[in-house]
């Protein structure tokens, strides 16, 4: 066969035909197209799983017939660790399941634990535990934003909300020394202060805040390659959201009123003057609506806080409960033995089964204890809103394109540590 | 919390209901396991109940506080009514022979991933399941690790790791 150079001389151009054979005669046993499900493996090592989650997907060419997730890459028996340890001692544990979020983890975790003891937190210590609480909703957010975005395609968005993400957390390493993992809530309160630095550094952060999401919308609300990549994908109505029982933004998204912070208000939530959001949709857009307006409701929440902010301690006086401060150990003898026991012994709380529910950054996040009176849990469970959310994972996939599955992914606000427990 | 949601689970299952138990104001209703569909059912289409969403299941293994083979498990159920803003705690007792229990998937769907915990924690079978395999652990574990009787640290295979050295380093 004669070599033919492709390209035209005259135009430059490559002119080469598309196919240089005759196309083939079709025959029965050489059909056109062949239909087959094809099982394509997802992860567990990939970049938008954020965490380890692997994913077996059923295609017909592009189109996701089925999802099923696999979980258990990060399984560590948190819950079976938990039985053998004093009440106390899970609190750092609980720094470990949603590591994005958690302070979060740990509001909830001492409320169920003051819940089955029956203390009550000092006032100032409700302020500071919601102020705390909503910064940490608005790291939440922020990093969902950013990885959300990324995982979509939009670079920049990621870097700008790190940015204020940073503010966040240096504040977070001056109230309690870390920034990830903080363990700074106790049974009966918090661990220190609000020094007036950090107010002053905060009520800053808050006046800048809402202009820095306005930039944030600026990017997307009205990008095209973010609206055709987020409308009416995901979507899940109202009833079968409900059925699945998503909790947080996935539900809202889907215009149920339901917000543990409205439906039982704890801490300082009732004393300050918010509202919840809500989806018309349930697609992604929506939830990514949702997030945006819910980090505004929760710089107004932190700013009337700050308001409002009433003296006093932050740690509440029982001693059987609450270890007693350092000095006083020092210099009396019931401080001491106070102190001893609970750090040798653990406190005994009566028999009894309690669950409680926070509205963590995710959505419903319940810890339930079954106490025999030993110093230790019986049983407890963690009711975390990652894996709830995932059991409506193939409802949510199916139909859409293999595409769409990193948003899908993203639209939960999804954290395997918290997922596997 | 009201009382009335226990009286009327009563007054309509009376060979089931067990027992009632109020404790931080939380009401905690017992029954048997052998209707807990319809009883499920039952909870979510009552208006006055209305407990449309299923917060969580779990399960306790009662061996450890020396209860006896008749009540080893507990199922339990946390039920969350959006509509009234009230919660109720739902517990199936099972017996160690027969720690085997209908699936509430057709009332809730979120019963789906919640029982496949169960199971692969606990052992508790799930009847008319749509797919009960273990969640977090792989196929080939032996043993269910949230029952009292597993230990903690594993049961020691871990010290038959290759890779873990066995003999004090030659000098």
């Amino acid at each position: 066969m004669e070599f033919k150079s492709p390209q035209n001389p005259s135009t430059g151009l490559n002119e080469a035909p598309l196919h240089d054979t005759e196309p083939r005669p079709i025959t029965e046993d050489l059909p056109l197209r062949r239909s087959e499900e094809l099982l394509l493996n997802m992860g567990p090592q990939h970049p938008a799983t954020h965490g380890v989650l692997r994913v077996v997907l059923e295609l017909e060419g592009e189109k996701i017939l089925k999802a099923t997730p696999d979980l258990g890459y990060l399984h560590r028996g948190v819950e079976k660790l938990c039985e053998g340890l004093t009440y106390q001692q899970i609190i750092p544990h609980t720094d470990r399941l949603d590591y994005v979020c958690s302070m979060s983890n740990n509001f909830a975790y001492v409320r169920a634990v003051e819940k089955l003891l029956g203390v009550s937190i000092p006032e100032r210590g409700e302020y500071v535990r919601t102020i705390i609480a909503e910064m940490q909703r608005i790291v939440g957010h922020l990093f969902w934003l950013g990885t959300q975005s990324l995982d979509i395609g939009a670079m920049t968005i990621f870097f700008w909300t790190f940015r204020e993400r940073e503010i966040l957390l240096d504040l977070f390493e001056r109230i309690c020394g870390a920034r990830l993992t903080m363990n700074y809530f106790r049974v009966g309160g918090v661990n220190g202060d609000l020094k007036p630095d950090v107010i002053a550094t905060l009520r800053k952060f808050l006046k800048d805040f809402p202009s820095k999401i306005d930039e944030y919308d600026r990017l997307l609300m009205n990008n095209r390659i973010w609206i055709s990549r987020t409308k009416d994908i995901a979507v899940i109505s109202a009833e079968d959201a409900v059925g699945f029982g998503l909790t947080g933004p996935p539900l809202r998204g889907s215009g149920v009123h339901y917000d543990v912070r409205k439906a039982a208000p704890y801490a300082a939530y009732g004393k300050v003057d918010w509202e919840v959001p809500l989806g018309s949709n349930g697609d992604t857009y929506d939830r990514y609506w949702i997030r945006m307006q819910e980090m505004k409701q929760s710089a107004r929440i932190i700013a009337q806080c700050l308001d409002q902010l009433p003296e006093g301690p932050v740690l509440t006086d029982v001693p059987q409960v609450v270890a007693p401060p350092k000095e006083k150990v020092m210099q009396d003898m019931q401080s001491l033995i106070h102190h001893f026991i609970i750090f040798t012994e653990g406190f005994r709380p009566p028999k009894g089964e309690v669950y409680c529910a926070t509205e963590a950054p995710k959505g419903e996040l319940g810890f339930s204890i079954v106490s025999d009176g030993e110093p230790k849990p019986y049983r407890l469970k963690i009711r975390s809103p990652s894996f709830v959310h995932l059991g409506a994972f193939d409802h949510m996939a199916r139909g859409y394109m293999i595409a769409d599955i990193v948003t899908i992914f993203g639209t939960y606000d999804i954290v395997m540590g918290e997922c596997d427990r | 919390m009201n009382p009335e949601i226990a009286q009327k689970i009563q007054e309509k299952f009376p060979s089931e209901f067990i027992g009632q138990n109020e404790f931080r104001n939380e009401l905690t209703v017992t029954v048997k396991p052998d209707r807990i569909v319809e009883i499920a059912r039952f909870l979510r289409d009552d208006p006055s109940t209305a407990f449309n969403q299923l917060s969580d299941i779990f399960s306790v293994d009662n061996s450890g506080r020396s209860a006896g083979v008749d009540e080893r498990f507990e199922v339990v159920y946390l039920l969350n009514s959006i509509p009234n803003r009230h919660r109720l705690r739902l517990k199936a007792v099972l017996r160690e022979d027969r720690c085997e229990i209908d699936s509430v998937w057709p009332v809730w769907k979120a019963a789906g991933f919640l029982e496949r915990e169960v199971y692969d924690l606990m052992g508790i079978r799930f009847r008319n399941h749509p797919d009960l395999r273990r969640i977090f652990l792989p196929e080939d574990f032996d043993g269910h690790p949230l029952r009292k009787e597993y230990p903690t640290e594993g049961k020691g295979w871990r010290n038959t790791f290759e890779f873990l050295p066995t003999e004090e380093p030659q000098t």
